[in-house]
């Protein structure tokens, strides 16, 4: 048999090489150049973009990981048959430690119950979440942010709050259909309306794509102090309040930063809360709170 | 119908590249699990650019380039558009120094990449600043395009294997 070559789209690309490639590329730099203005300027057609190839994407990703949990799953049996008789110790320890905590968990939960009534209080709403699978972790050195394999079809939708085993580590910028992109809190774009539980003292967490974002915007002359705890505030209705960020630390004077509770490198679930804000900024929160007719 | 077979696969073959690149951008983003990873994840996708513009400018059309880049860029989070021009730009600059690499050495070939690295992890972080409006610690960039620059010994052998059982160029 004869080796054809060159073959038919070849001949015919023959022609324009050199200069057609050479007015190709310098087209295709300038259509990237275009992308990136239009993505900064907050194009909705871009998102449209990045929204449709991740769900496209993210199918193939789901796949590409079941090798890796496989091998990661082997490591870890690996590593508890090892570990069988110095972990039994332990967990017989902390049960012992539990039962007593337990004992006083329910003697307090029967008093806050019957002080709650005395009150007539009207406790936090519970909130419904969606567990995800991180698919993409994206932390080059520009960003801090992963995609999940939750989307608006499973009830995620921009601005909620993600967390992991309760605590925050980011929230929603971006729902397509079937996965979400998520932005930890320390990206350089991530700001956070917070409070110190134990003061109250209302701050701002800052981003700064360091592994600890800075606590910034406290009032004058209320400091913080190192080891203090951050929860979420509330403030703007975004995300929901009270939901645990991290420890303070001092870094030089007057700065404080804040330890994340979860270790943003190794993020393997995340749970998306459905929180129903009342003061949401977009438009169709709004004309909810007002066809509920506030007096 | 053996013609057709051949013809299949000399393109299925000519796939290669832009498969090959494909994976490694998803290489980039899996969350593997190895500590501090993420952090300083090298810029696989750049070093296969790199290389089959060295080596096979043809294989990997610009077109195909700017695509991956807008995969890379969606996955990864970052400013849509950003890594599709900084691999077109690579793939430029190379492709215009071609008859310089004909016949080099693996170190010369190695420097340039080095060069062109350190370029592209300028530029990454010079869009990444200008359009995100938000200037960006330059360190992690950096490191980087030192891993980027350590892991491309390795990753090129990798790709003169595959590179064999490709068809060969016209």
């Amino acid at each position: 048999m004869e080796y054809r070559r060159p073959g038919l789209i070849t001949r015919l690309a023959m022609p324009f090489r050199g200069m057609g490639q050479r007015f190709i590329l310098a087209s295709l730099v300038i259509a990237g150049f275009g992308v990136l203005l239009l993505g900064s300027g907050g194009a909705a057609f871009v998102d449209r973009i990045r929204i449709a190839v991740a769900d496209v994407a993210t199918p193939i990703l789901e796949s590409a990981i079941h090798p890796v949990e496989a091998v990661e799953r082997g490591a870890a049996n690996l590593r508890e048959l090892v570990n069988l008789r110095s972990e039994n110790t332990r967990l017989r320890q902390e049960v012992a430690r539990l039962r007593a905590w337990h004992g006083a968990a329910q003697s307090l939960a029967a008093e806050n119950s019957a002080l709650r009534t005395m009150l007539n209080y009207k406790g936090p709403e519970r909130h419904s979440f969606i567990t995800a699978r991180v698919i993409a972790d994206g932390r080059g050195p520009f960003v801090r942010s992963v995609l999940v394999n939750a989307g608006a079809r499973d009830g995620a939708a921009k601005g909620q709050a993600a967390t992991a085993y309760g605590r925050l580590v980011g929230r929603v910028t971006l729902a397509g259909a079937r996965s979400s992109r998520v932005l930890l809190i320390t990206d350089i774009n991530s700001r956070i309306p917070v409070v110190i539980a134990e003061t109250r003292t209302r701050a701002i967490l800052v981003g700064d794509n360091s592994a600890r974002p800075r606590l910034r915007f406290l009032p004058e002359n209320v400091g913080a102090k190192p080891g203090q705890h951050v929860v979420t505030s509330g403030h703007g209705g975004v995300l929901p309040p009270g939901l645990a960020v991290g420890r303070i630390e001092a870094a030089g004077a007057g700065v404080y930063r804040v330890r994340p509770l979860v270790d943003l490198n190794r993020l393997e679930y995340l749970q998306i809360v459905a929180f129903a804000s009342v003061g949401a900024p977009d438009d169709e929160a709004q004309a909810e709170g007002k066809s509920r007719g506030r007096p | 119908m053996a013609a057709l077979w051949h013809r299949l696969d000399v393109w299925a073959r000519r796939m290669i590249p832009a498969g090959l690149s494909i994976v490694l951008v998803m290489l980039t983003v899996i969350p593997l699990p190895i500590p501090g990873y993420a952090a300083i994840v090298p810029m696989l996708v750049l070093c296969s650019v790199f290389f089959w513009a060295v080596h096979y400018p043809s294989l990997l059309p610009p077109l195909v380039i700017f695509l991956i880049g807008l995969v890379q860029d969606v996955l990864t989070g970052a400013q849509l558009g950003q890594g599709a021009v900084v691999l077109l730009l690579a793939y430029g600059a190379v492709v215009r120094q071609r008859v310089f690499f004909r016949n080099k050495s693996f170190l010369v070939i190695w420097w340039s990449f080095m060069i062109v690295a350190l370029g592209a992890g300028f530029l990454a972080w010079a869009l990444a600043s200008l359009f995100g409006g938000r200037f960006i610690p330059p360190g992690a960039a950096f490191v980087q395009v030192l891993v980027t620059i350590a892991v491309y010994p390795l990753l090129t052998g990798i790709l003169h294997g595959v590179h064999k059982c490709l068809p060969r160029e016209d």
